[in-house]
C-alpha cells in the first residue's frame, strides 16, 4: 500500500535526495523508525531505485558527446520488444532506453567521449543487432532543462523581499 | 504651498508601515535570505498564464461587467458551495475585486460611519487598521494569544463590544500567526454575535492553506451567520497568482449592493486578463480535483514542521501554525524587542524576518518568518538564526 508518508518521502527526495531520515521525520511529523521502514519498503518494491546528483556537465571541462538515437526494430515472437531492449541496454554507452509510441520503437540516449566513438557505436554495434531495421541519430547540443531542473536561463526570485 | 494644511489629517496620522524599513535594508543586501516574503514561491502554473496570453492574442482587451466575468463568478459560487457549503447567487452575491485587498476596503467603506468601531483580532495583517481609519472608523484591537492558539475567544470578543461596534474582521487562517479557528470556536463567536447587528468581515484568503487534519471553516457556513458575513477571498495564495490582483467578495445581496456601488464608481472592474487567468485556474482545479493545490499544501506542510522544530530546538518557543505559510515564534527569551532582534539578525546574519509589532502592539516578543521559500534556504536561515541566538545568549552570560 502506497501511503501519504511514502508520497511525502518521494516528493522530498525529488527536491533534495540528501535530506536525512531524521529530517524527513521532522518534516512529516513521524518518527525516524517509521521513515526508515517506509524507505526500505520503497526500495524493496522497486519504487526508489537510486539517488543521483544533477550535474550540468556543460559547465565542466569534461569532453563528451550525447545523442538520442531513434531505433526501429522487428519485435520478436512472444518476447515483443523486451528481448532486443535487454541487449541494447547492456552497452555502457547507453544511458537511458525507452519504448516509444509513434514512428520509431526504441529511443536510446547515448554518451561517448567523442563524435567518432559514438558514430562507431551506432554503426558497428547498435545497427548490426539482429532485429534492428534502422537508426536515426540526433546529437544533443545544449541542455536547458533536465529532470525538472532548469540548467540554463533559470529565472531568479522576482518576489518582493519583504511583504506584509 | 503648505502641504500640512492640504493633506487629510486622517491619512497623514496613519504611521508608515513597519515593514518598509526592512524592505529597504534587504534590498541593499543581495546575499540576504528573506523570510519576509508574503507570497508563494511558485510561479503561476503555465496553463493559467497561457490562458491570459491567449486572451491578449484574441484581442480581449475590454472592460468586463462591473461584477466581473459571468463564467468566473459562476465558478466562484460553485467553489464556495462545493468546498465550504455556503450558497451565493453568482448573479448578485459574488463580486470580483482587485485582490482581496480591495474587498477589505469596500467592505469597510460600505458599513462604516464616522466614529464606528471595528474590532480587529491581533496580531493580524497590517492593512485592516489603516483601512478602518481611512474610512472614518475607529479600529479596536482584540488581543489573541499563543496559549489560545491565537484564536479569538468569545470572552475577549464580548468584552470588546460597545454600542458603537459596527463590524469585526475575522482574519483566519491568520497572517502572521498561522492560527486557524475550528468550527466549534467559530460557533462560540457566533453565539456572542447573535441578536446584534454586527457585520463580520471574514478574510479567508489563506483558506486553502490549512495543514494536517485541520480544516478551514467558512464563517458564513456557521448557522445563522450568513446574513451578517462578508466573505473575502481570492486567487493569490491558493493559485500562486499574487501579481494578477484578483479576489472576490461573497455576501448577501443587501450587504454586497453598497460595496458594488463603490466598486462600480472607483475600480470599474478587475483587469480582464487577471479574470481570465483566474477563470482558468478554477476550471483547471475542478478538472484535476485540486491536485496542484494539494501538492502545494503538502510541500508547505513539510516546511512548516521543519521551521517549528527548528525554532523550538533553539529555545525560541514556537506555536505550531495550522494555516497560511508563516511561523510566529516567541523571541522574548532573548531579552530583545522584536524590532531589535530583526534588525540585528539582518545586520549580523543576513536573514530578514518581520518584527511581530508590524502586526499590532500585541505582536511584541514575536517575529514572523515566512516558509514560502526553498527547503535549502530555510535550512540555511535556521542555521544562521541558531548561531545568532547562541551568540546573543553567550554575550548575556
Amino acid at each position: 500500500m502506497f501511503s501519504t508518508l511514502d508520497m511525502h518521502i518521494l516528493e522530498i527526495l525529488c527536491e533534495d535526495a540528501r535530506v536525512t531520515p531524521r529530517e524527513i521525520a521532522v518534516m512529516t511529523g513521524s518518527d525516524e523508525n517509521q521513515v526508515n521502514l517506509a524507505l526500505d519498503g520503497l526500495k524493496r518494491s522497486g519504487v526508489l531505485v537510486g539517488y543521483q546528483a544533477l550535474i550540468n556537465w556543460e559547465r565542466t571541462e569534461k569532453e563528451f558527446v550525447e545523442a538520442v538515437i531513434e531505433v526501429n526494430v522487428v519485435p520478436q515472437r512472444e518476447k515483443g520488444f523486451d528481448a532486443i531492449a535487454q541487449r541494447i541496454m547492456q552497452y555502457d554507452e547507453v544511458k537511458s532506453l525507452y519504448l516509444m509510441s509513434g514512428t520509431y520503437d526504441l529511443m536510446v540516449q547515448c554518451e561517448a567521449k567523442t563524435l567518432k566513438e559514438l558514430a562507431q557505436f551506432v554503426h558497428s554495434r547498435l545497427s548490426v543487432i539482429e532485429g534492428v531495421t534502422g537508426t536515426s541519430t540526433h546529437f544533443m547540443l545544449k541542455t536547458y532543462k533536465y529532470a525538472g531542473t532548469v540548467f540554463e536561463g533559470a529565472a531568479s526570485d522576482r518576489r518582493q523581499a519583504v511583504m506584509p | 504651498m503648505n502641504y500640512d494644511r492640504v493633506i487629510n489629517r486622517r491619512i497623514a496620522d496613519v504611521p508608515p508601515s513597519g515593514i518598509r524599513k526592512f524592505f529597504d535594508i534587504v534590498r541593499q543586501m543581495p546575499d540576504a535570505i528573506s523570510l519576509g516574503v508574503g507570497e508563494p514561491d511558485f510561479v503561476t502554473p503555465w496553463s493559467i498564464r497561457d490562458a491570459a496570453i491567449q486572451s491578449i492574442e484574441d484581442g480581449r482587451t475590454q472592460y468586463t461587467s462591473n461584477w466581473g466575468l459571468d463564467t468566473l463568478r459562476e465558478k466562484i459560487a460553485a467553489y464556495l458551495r462545493m468546498k465550504y457549503r455556503v450558497t451565493y447567487s453568482a448573479k448578485d452575491e459574488v463580486l470580483v475585486t482587485v485582490g482581496a485587498s480591495e474587498g477589505i476596503d469596500l467592505a469597510l467603506r460600505a458599513v462604516i460611519c464616522p466614529g464606528d468601531e471595528v474590532l480587529i483580532p491581533e496580531p493580524s495583517y497590517v492593512s485592516y487598521a489603516p483601512c478602518v481609519t481611512f474610512s472614518g472608523g475607529v479600529s479596536v484591537p482584540v488581543v489573541t494569544r499563543a496559549e489560545d492558539e491565537f484564536a479569538l475567544t468569545p470572552e475577549a470578543l464580548a468584552a470588546a463590544i460597545t454600542p458603537r461596534t459596527k463590524a469585526i474582521i475575522l482574519p483566519y487562517p491568520n497572517n502572521p500567526t498561522g492560527g486557524v479557528m475550528t468550527r466549534a470556536q467559530l460557533q462560540a463567536i457566533a453565539r456572542v454575535l447573535e441578536g446584534t447587528d454586527i457585520v463580520v468581515i471574514s478574510d479567508e484568503i489563506y483558506s486553502e492553506l490549512v495543514y494536517s487534519g485541520h480544516e478551514h471553516t467558512a464563517f458564513a457556513s456557521i448557522e445563522g451567520m450568513r446574513e451578517r458575513t462578508v466573505t473575502l477571498n481570492g486567487f493569490s495564495k491558493a493559485f500562486a497568482m499574487t501579481g494578477w490582483r484578483v479576489g472576490y467578495i461573497a455576501a448577501p445581496r443587501e450587504l454586497l449592493a453598497p460595496m458594488f456601488k463603490i466598486h462600480q464608481y472607483t475600480m470599474l472592474c478587475a483587469s480582464i486578463q487577471g479574470q481570465i487567468a483566474a477563470d482558468r485556474a478554477l476550471g483547471r482545479a475542478f478538472e484535476s480535483g485540486f491536485e496542484d493545490v494539494r501538492t502545494m499544501v503538502r510541500s508547505y506542510d513539510r516546511r512548516r514542521r521543519l521551521m517549528v522544530e527548528g525554532f523550538n530546538a533553539m529555545g525560541l518557543s514556537c506555536f505550531e501554525p495550522r494555516g497560511a505559510f508563516y511561523v510566529f515564534p516567541s523571541i522574548a527569551s532573548t531579552g530583545m524587542t522584536s524590532e531589535e532582534f530583526c534588525t540585528k539578525l539582518l545586520e549580523q546574519k543576513k536573514v530578514a524576518c518581520v518584527p511581530g509589532t508590524a502586526f499590532g502592539a500585541s505582536g511584541e516578543g514575536h517575529i514572523r518568518c515566512s516558509y514560502a521559500t526553498s527547503l535549502q534556504n530555510l535550512n540555511i536561515a535556521l542555521e544562521r538564526i541558531r548561531e545568532f541566538v547562541a551568540e546573543c545568549r553567550a554575550q548575556q552570560g
